[in-house]
């Protein structure tokens, strides 16, 4: 059968939604990054939502995520996304509001801002993608980079004794009152993603019922900090990230 | 017995030649090019064997990139 014959509309199994625009993201070839801006665009059309949505974007790679997802964006100082996002929710108790963080804005800068948002059990999503890296400058050590882990300010790799130990952000939120879903999750493949899917729609769904704060960690890669190929960042991944940030629920409630 | 028979497309100015799609396929249905390029110099996706293909846009769901249409027909 000739593929012109299958590539027919009424054929049509996936694409890409149309929420996320055709703006080329400035993203590196295989950046975890650019999949889960296209989960966020298929859950918020699928939810409907998409008129009705309040997304904040952090300082690091995502900082241009307004760009691509067409909905309504604030892009917040470095690691103030979910004091941001709490005002936005209580003034728009309605809308879906979320922040999209990398872990150097939320599991360093922004560490306060993110404890007490969850604390507080602010009814908002926080999708929060950890990939022990800061990614947007240049590939420097993170609160989350691996024990031995090289990064270009621990050219030795990471030593517990001088920089401390992967801080694990998501079982310590899970320990907060006010957080109802923290979740950690990855997007290396097709499965994988399709949970991911589910989870961070749950997190939406949370919010909008006032369940508290849910917390979607996504384990990602920075192929480019990591200096690796795409390909074999997701292997790297599976193989280091995943024995310190094992998969699962943290908490769901 | 139903046969089902997939083909997918590339825009192949978006593909960024990561080559996530190429690993993600479990027909071996994908390849860079070898030697064309997009404007942005990148080795784009394409189908190489497009005869194997079962449409189950594992290659789609993985492209970081959103540049793969997936369509699929039952024989
Ligand atoms: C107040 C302030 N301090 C430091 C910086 C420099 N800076 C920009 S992005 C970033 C870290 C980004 O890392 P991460 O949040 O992990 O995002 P990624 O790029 O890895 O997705 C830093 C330290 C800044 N822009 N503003
Ligand atoms: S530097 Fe890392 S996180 Fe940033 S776009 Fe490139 S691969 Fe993604
Ligand atoms: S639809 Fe499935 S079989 Fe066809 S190219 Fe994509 S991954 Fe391969
Ligand atoms: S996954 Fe997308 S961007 Fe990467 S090579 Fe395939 S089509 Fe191109
Ligand atoms: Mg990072």
């Amino acid at each position: 059968m000739d593929v012109n014959e299958i590539i027919k509309p009424e054929n049509l199994v996936y694409r890409k939604p149309t929420l996320l625009n055709d703006n080329t993201m400035h993203y590196c070839p295989g950046c975890s990054h650019g999949v889960v801006h296209k989960l966020v665009a298929e859950i918020i059309e699928e939810m409907g939502m998409m008129e009705n949505t309040i997304a904040v974007s952090p300082v690091g790679c995502a900082v241009f995520a307004y760009n691509y997802v067409d909905v309504d964006w604030i892009q917040a100082a470095h690691g103030r996304a979910p004091a941001v996002a709490t005002a936005a929710k209580r003034l728009n108790p309605h809308k879906l509001v979320f922040t999209y963080q990398g872990d150097g804005d939320l599991a360093a800068i922004g560490t306060a801002e993110t404890v007490h948002a969850c604390n507080r059990g602010e009814n908002i999503t926080i999708i929060f993608i950890n990939n022990g890296i800061y990614g947007m400058t240049g590939g420097q050590m993170a609160p989350t980079t691996l024990e031995g882990m090289v990064t270009v300010t621990c050219p030795y790799g990471r030593k517990p004794e001088l920089n401390g130990y992967p801080l694990h952000i998501g079982e310590l939120l899970a320990k907060l009152k006010g957080t109802c879903y923290v979740t950690r999750q990855s997007v290396h493949t097709a499965a994988a993603i399709r949970k991911c899917k589910k989870a961070i729609m749950q997190g939406f769904e949370n919010s909008m019922n006032k369940k508290g704060t849910s917390v979607i960690e996504i384990v990602s890669t920075c192929n480019t900090g990591w200096k690796m190929s795409p390909d074999k960042a997701n292997v790297w991944m599976t193989e280091n990230m995943f024995a310190e940030y094992p998969m699962g629920d943290l908490k769901n409630e | 017995m139903a046969k089902i028979k997939g083909a997918i497309t590339v825009n192949a100015e978006r593909c960024k030649g990561c080559n996530l799609c190429v690993v993600a396929c479990p027909s071996d249905v994908l390849a860079l090019q070898p030697q064309k390029v997009n404007q942005k110099g990148y080795n784009y996706a394409y189908m190489a064997n497009p005869d194997n293909c079962i449409g189950c846009a594992s290659c789609g769901i993985v492209c970081p990139d959103g540049c793969i249409e997936v369509y699929k027909v039952k024989l």
